[in-house]
């Protein structure tokens, strides 16, 4: 019996949005019979890129279908940039959590939602990004990389969780092994951009850092962090919740914060906590 | 909300007249069988008493059961003893369609140096005995193929391969664990060598097996300890377990009749109820040659974790050969071998009947069934292609 949270209990009993759109302005496809789960999002969009609907057919258990609903629900009211932002991990959060063995269903749910706006851009679909490394179910390098980076994966059990890979005959195991150690192994390479950001290039970048990989590292002990200003190489922040009140909290913001923000925007920033 | 228990290979309830036979065991008549005094020794008596019913079942002699832990010890024990007693002999014959206790065992006989041959069946299920008997050779140290698979009922056609391998000097076995008790078996007109059973399978209690080891068959034991079981599974006897086990085997003999009309007639009625009423859906495995209890369908365009989990909301218990519920991800290894495509693969359930089954239980599930798959059909990208080319 897999154990699944009282969210994702609703979302399979009480899916929101099943359907289909006919006049959509983007679809996305994903998944397969053979795969075991398949999901078909739809959105509709006003003039100014704003979802203002979505809908979804899947094929799949109980947390594919849970995942479908959860995401069209997170992405409806959203602007597409918004909706870019949505990573797997943020939609197992919506729910409350996934059992690691089900993780590959919010990750089918956002690679549906990035095809769908893939089509609505018409840019190419990325079927054949990367080369296929597991013959089975047809994921590709590319694939298993981000999922290991995005979700700092370290088996290669944790990646067939997720993306299914190596979940079939096996033989791709010391490939997807060989992935893991290149993009975990190494520290990953610091994106420094070429020329010099500007400064609302700089605050969307330390904005994006926050939302996608600090925030979620903070919450996991009851702490929040919050952005107040960008003055030069200067972050300006304030600790929340257990952060707040906890000593240790210096520490996290120059260990943690700071090298994050360095590693994945710029390295010359410094982070500052503002007194309340 | 009533439980409607649909999955009896996976257990069984255990018989009310078995625990309570069974109870005194835990309690006043504790004693170790093996003892001197008569408090210890009237425990063995008893266990005597209860070895007989066992063997009674079988058509077997007391002396030819060996308790074991589970199937899964029967199974290992019957292959790796006759592993030992053939040491010239380094190959296994076994099928595609084993259950686990089977299967991962060969697999690991591989690593270990060992051929081992896996036999394929065709998309009903049956055996393919050519292949079977084009296989067995003179470096086959034991051919091993289940008597009824747990997953769609098929029943294999094992007395007669046990006639085949005992003419060429080979040892055979069979994972018993599904058929015994559901289907009448007589070992002492059969040529079988070893057989495995389990005893929550059949109403008795979990953590109690037996091998059967027909009387002079070469065996070497796979528990090395006291003289238990004649020396061949060292360790305290499990006494309350084989007293229950010897009082299950009693009641399943007692009901075996009823299991092959009553049972069989619900089943039947459970499966005509549901084709007639959810389209593509059809049922896997041999329907001649099936388990009276045992119905393996496949509905077509739904997940079978899903449907499993839907039905759970009404108290139907039943389990599937998905992917999902596995916590691998290929579908059920059985429904493959049988060239099951995985439109259907995925979505297959089995229901497994029981002596305790109601016809209005399965006249429940038959009128809550339908609309869960309706249901679950409507959300899926699929279904509404597979209406418009069929349409």
């Amino acid at each position: 019996m897999w154990e699944y949270t009282d969210k994702v209990k609703d979302h399979f009993l009480n899916p929101r949005n099943v359907g289909s759109i006919a006049d959509a302005d983007a679809i996305g496809e994903i998944g397969s019979m053979a795969c075991g789960d398949a999901l078909k999002l739809y959105l509709k969009l006003d003039e100014n890129e704003k979802i203002v609907d979505a809908k979804f057919q899947t094929f799949g258990c109980a947390s594919a279908i849970a995942s479908s609903s959860a995401l069209t629900e997170m992405i409806i009211g959203k602007s597409l940039k918004e909706a870019e932002q949505i990573t797997n991990d943020h939609i197992a959060e919506y729910l409350g959590g996934l059992p690691k063995e089900k993780m590959h269903c919010s990750v089918m749910g956002r690679d549906a939602l990035e095809k769908a706006i893939s089509c609505y851009r018409g840019e190419p679909a990325k079927v054949v990004e990367g080369q296929v490394v597991c013959e089975c179910f047809g994921v590709t390098d590319v694939q298993i990389e981000r999922t290991v980076r995005e979700n700092h994966l370290t088996s290669v059990e944790d990646v067939t969780d997720y993306v299914k890979a190596g979940g079939g005959c096996g033989n791709c195991h010391d490939a997807i092994a060989e992935i893991i150690d290149r993009v975990m192994g190494k520290s990953p390479k610091p994106k420094k951009p070429a020329e010099k950001l500007t400064n609302i290039q700089k605050i969307r970048m330390i904005e994006d850092a926050l939302d996608r990989e600090i925030r979620p590292e903070l919450k996991k002990d009851g702490g929040d962090i919050e952005l107040v200003d960008v003055d030069g190489e200067r972050v300006l922040v304030k600790m929340r919740g257990r952060c707040a009140t906890c000593t240790a909290s210096q520490v996290t913001l120059k260990h943690y914060v700071e090298s994050k923000l360095r590693e994945l925007v710029t390295p010359e920033l410094a982070v500052e906590e503002v007194q309340p | 909300m009533k439980t409607i228990y649909l999955d009896n290979n996976a257990t069984t309830r255990v018989a009310p007249e078995v625990v309570a036979e069974m109870l005194p065991y835990f309690s006043e008549r504790y004693g170790n069988p093996s003892s001197m005094h008569s408090f210890g020794g009237q425990v063995g008596k008893e266990l005597r008493a209860a070895r007989e019913k066992l063997a009674g079942l079988l058509g077997a002699r007391p002396e030819e059961i060996i308790y074991t832990s589970c199937g899964t010890e029967s199974d290992n024990t019957a292959i790796r003893a006759a592993l030992a007693a053939n040491p010239g002999r380094r190959q296994v014959v076994t099928t595609r369609v084993e259950h686990p206790a089977v299967k991962s065992l060969c697999e690991h006989l591989v690593k270990e140096g060992y051929r081992v041959t896996f036999v394929p069946v065709d998309q009903s299920g049956r055996l393919d005995l050519d292949y079977l008997y084009e296989h067995m050779t003179e470096d086959t140290a034991i051919v091993s193929v289940m008597w009824a698979n747990n997953e769609t009922g098929v029943l294999f056609p094992v007395e007669q391969i046990a006639r085949f391998a005992k003419e060429r000097g080979i040892a055979f076995h069979t994972d018993a664990v599904q058929a015994v008790g559901k289907i009448p078996i007589d070992l002492s007109a059969s040529a079988i060598d070893m057989l495995s059973l389990s005893g929550h399978k059949l109403h008795g209690p979990k953590g109690i097996g037996a091998l059967y080891v027909r009387k002079g068959t070469k065996f070497s034991p796979f528990l090395i300890g006291g003289h238990q079981e004649s020396g061949r599974r060292g360790g305290t006897e499990n006494t309350a377990a084989i007293i229950g086990l010897g009082r299950a085997a009693e009641f399943v003999s007692d009901h075996m009749e009823e299991e092959n009309t009553r049972v069989k007639a619900l089943r039947d009625r459970l499966e005509s109820g549901l084709l007639g009423r959810v389209s593509h859906a059809v049922v896997n495995g041999d329907p001649e040659n099936r388990l009276p209890n045992t119905s393996n369908i496949a509905f077509e365009f739904v997940e079978g974790e899903s449907i499993l989990l839907m039905m759970d909301g009404h108290g139907i218990c039943a389990s599937s050969g998905s992917a999902c519920t596995s916590g691998s991800l290929e579908p059920s290894h059985v429904l493959r071998a049988m060239g099951v495509p995985y439109t259907a693969a995925h979505g297959s359930i089995r229901f497994s009947l029981s002596l305790y089954n109601t016809e209005e239980e399965i006249d429940y599930v038959v009128e809550h069934l339908p609309p869960i798959i309706e249901r679950l059909r409507q959300m899926s990208p699929f279904w509404q292609n597979a209406c418009e080319k069929t349409a």
